[in-house]
């Protein structure tokens, strides 16, 4: 690991995915569900700015980490919006209690 | 070693440890405020990398933004008084499962695949570049992110406000 080294910043990054994911799968806690999907997007950002550093050489991998973090932020304020929505209609976050669309 | 690998290790530890403090604390406030190491520590791995425009962006938008939008949502919707544990979690050990096989799957894979190499690593500038291909390469994309960001606004004050009935 070094850092001139491609792999080093894909290991960082796989690691990043991994505890999204993790966060993602076992948070019943709306607001934590979304830090999870903040953590996984990071992660892909760190993978296209180090191939467009090692591999191809060129700002593309840069332009598309700046569009993944505008999608970011309008992902963060809309589902924001939601959860403070659910918390008024159910007063808890937690995504067990959102369930009523199904019955 | 040198003085910038020291660093590289310490911007590293900082992202991946943050990281599993969001991914692992019993409380969300805890898990709030470690994202704000996992930002900053992934926008110090930019630098490294020469993405400068970049590394700032990440900063002003993600601590400066989204950071705040999710404290400001974690304190609007819990009583801060409560010492219950705030940040539930369920089904960890199957979870852990998937989630290691899947990282151990990455990994291997990011280690083993010849990747293609650049001739020379640069390090230069690049805002003037991204703007550059902003209005020329990716121009249509550049309008319609402009699009999304109005629709998610006005989504978003939608969702909000208080429904005032007659």
């Amino acid at each position: 690991m070094s850092p001139n080294d491609l792999s080093s910043y894909l290991i960082i990054g796989a690691i990043v995915f991994a505890l999204g994911l993790f966060t993602v799968l076992t948070r019943r806690n709306a607001i934590s569900v979304l830090m999870g999907v903040e953590l996984i997007l990071n992660s892909a950002n760190i993978n296209y700015v180090a191939f467009s550093h090692f591999s191809s050489g060129n700002a593309d991998g840069q332009i598309y980490a700046i569009f993944v973090i505008m999608l970011a932020a309008a992902e963060a304020a809309v589902g924001l919006a939601i959860v403070l929505a659910i918390f008024q209609l159910f007063h808890t976050i937690d995504v067990e209690a959102a369930e009523t669309l199904k019955d | 070693m040198n003085v910038s690998t020291a660093v590289f290790y310490l911007i590293a530890l900082i992202t991946v440890v943050s990281a599993a403090m969001v991914a692992f604390s019993r409380n969300i406030i805890y898990s709030a405020f470690s994202l704000l190491g996992t930002f900053m520590g992934v926008a110090g791995l930019y630098v490294f990398l020469g993405a400068d425009f970049v590394a700032a962006v990440q900063v002003l938008i993600y601590v400066g933004g989204i950071l705040v939008l999710i404290l400001f949502a974690v304190m609007l919707t819990h009583r801060i008084t409560d010492v219950e544990i705030t940040n539930r979690s369920a089904g960890t050990l199957p979870a852990l499962l998937v989630v290691g096989v899947l990282a151990y799957l990455l990994i291997d894979a990011g280690l083993e695949t010849p990747w293609a190499k650049a001739k020379q690593l640069v390090y230069e500038a690049t805002a003037g570049k991204i703007g550059d291909q902003f209005l020329y390469t990716y121009l249509l994309p550049f309008e319609l992110a402009s699009l999304v960001l109005l629709a998610a606004m006005i989504g978003a004050v939608v969702l909000s406000r208080k429904e005032i009935k007659e």
